[in-house]
């Protein structure tokens, strides 16, 4: 019998939700860390007890967290992420060098094949890796090594490296992506790095076509279809169909295109989901209507999905990792709001439903589908 | 031995009491005491100072007897009645919000 685990990071905790392959009932597991940001969790592929957790305050700095039973139990492994070789500079808000610091980790990425192999996403924004289970992290330096690091900008968020993106097809092409530096890949598994923002137009920078300070919000990508990604930019939706090589915009009839999260159908790559907000200075849903965009045409045609969800008075915003889908034959889409409901769709987002209205305002939605 | 109170949320994670104790080996000084602290539970490592610079976290405290010690250099020495186990080295998580 099937069964999804969700993994639901809050200012204030990680909870764990899990249900049968049915997704009717669904058992509540937490606070986690209560009390402590938890920004990400996920589950690695290839052995999904295995998970990895990030866990920060302002009070007590980072974390790393990894449990090798689905989340019953949890040890803090490494948490040591020292820039390699003398840090520099990145550029600050008003435009003057500042230098590199760390403060968070926003995203961690489990490898496809080896649980003990997971990269982290930090602000300011580094790409690291351990091969030991979390136990140590080196920085893969090539990428703010590669020329436009000193060039690079914080976004309204913070300077956050939010999205890696690991090939299915291809060990050596990651993906990830900066707020607000853009989006880039390496295809030699981390060693050089190149920008990948040819096409995107953000009217809010000096050169709106620069090739780097673009505010990339979240990028995504189908495992069948790994040269398709599909990106919610700060604004404007977005759709590359070679690799990031260039982009075109996809935003169609979207009521808004700015956002933050974007995902895939499991099982259709051309079916599209995001979250439109209204604008980067007020993050809640138009009109106070909290509404799923669907697109089965990869882009520029969306259906409002709304069936379940609040449609009047509803000011909650999702971010940027909270959404995930599973892989159950009736694909589960699930999204987690800044007003701490997790709502969950087994019909592919034609009908919605709150699993837990009440949580602390949630950061990351992350679904395991166990068989 | 030294006495050591950590804030809650750092009892919860190193699996402690409100208070513990440590062997520390003089000269008895922070950095000595968050050496010997981090050594038996490293799962503080980072939480108290920072790995790299080991400058004290910006919303931590240390106090002993009454004393805010937290701009105190790290090696200097610890009050003698901490030294002595008399009085306990406190850490505090600074009250901030609103």
């Amino acid at each position: 019998m099937s069964q999804v685990r969700l993994l639901v990071g809050t200012r204030k905790g990680a909870f764990i939700l899990t249900s049968d392959g049915k997704r009717n009932n669904w058992q509540v597991s937490g606070p986690h860390f209560a009390g402590w940001e938890i920004y990400h969790l996920k589950g690695s592929p290839a052995d999904p007890s295995r998970l990895y957790a990030s866990q920060s305050t302002s009070w007590f700095g980072q974390l790393i967290q990894r449990s090798n039973d689905g989340g019953k139990t949890w040890e803090a492994v490494g948490n040591k992420f020292a820039y390699d070789g003398v840090p520099g500079t990145h550029q600050w808000y008003d435009g003057t060098p500042h230098p590199w610091e760390f403060k968070r980790v926003w995203h961690l990425e489990p490898s496809l094949t080896d649980p003990d192999t997971v990269y982290a996403g930090i602000e300011d924004a580094a790409l690291f890796q351990s091969t030991d289970g979390g136990h140590n992290w080196q920085e893969l330096s090539g990428l703010r090594g590669h020329g436009t690091g000193p060039n690079w900008q914080p976004g309204a968020g913070g300077m956050c490296l939010h999205t890696i993106i690991l090939d299915p097809a291809n060990p050596n092409r990651i993906f990830i992506a900066i707020s607000a530096a853009g989006a880039f890949r390496t295809d030699d598994a981390g060693k050089t790095w190149r920008p990948i923002n040819q096409g995107l137009y953000s009217k809010y920078i000096p050169n709106p076509t620069a090739e780097v300070g673009h505010c990339v919000h979240h990028v995504a990508m189908h495992p069948q279809r790994p040269g398709v990604l599909f990106m919610q930019k700060h604004w404007d939706v977005m759709r590359s169909d070679n690799a990031g090589d260039s982009w075109q915009e996809v935003s169609g009839n979207l009521p808004t295109d700015f956002g933050f999260v974007i995902d895939v159908h499991a099982h259709e790559p051309e079916t599209v989901y995001v979250v439109p907000i209204k604008s980067d200075s007020e993050h809640f849903p138009p009109d106070g209507k909290l509404r799923v965009f669907r697109s089965r045409t990869g882009g520029n045609e969306w259906e409002p999905l709304t069936n379940g969800l609040p449609q009047e008075n509803c000011y909650v915003n999702v971010l940027r990792d909270a959404m995930s889908v599973d892989s159950l034959d009736q694909c589960g889409i699930y999204f987690g709001t800044t007003g701490g409901q997790v709502y969950a769709s087994a019909d592919a987002g034609d009908s919605w439903s709150p699993i837990v209205r009440d949580l602390p305002a949630v950061l990351s939605v992350e679904v395991q589908t166990l068989r | 031995m030294i006495r050591v109170m950590l804030p809650q949320h750092l009892r919860t994670l190193a699996h402690v009491g409100a208070e513990l104790t440590l062997e520390v080996m003089p000269p008895i000084t922070q950095r000595s005491v968050f050496d010997a602290l981090e050594s038996r539970y490293p799962m503080l490592r980072g939480t108290i100072r920072d790995q790299v610079t080991h400058q004290r976290r910006p919303f931590l405290r240390i106090f002993g007897c009454e004393e805010d010690l937290s701009h105190e250099p790290p090696d200097a020495p610890l009050p003698a009645a901490v030294v002595s186990g008399a009085e306990p080295l406190i850490i505090i998580g600074a009250i901030a919000g609103g």
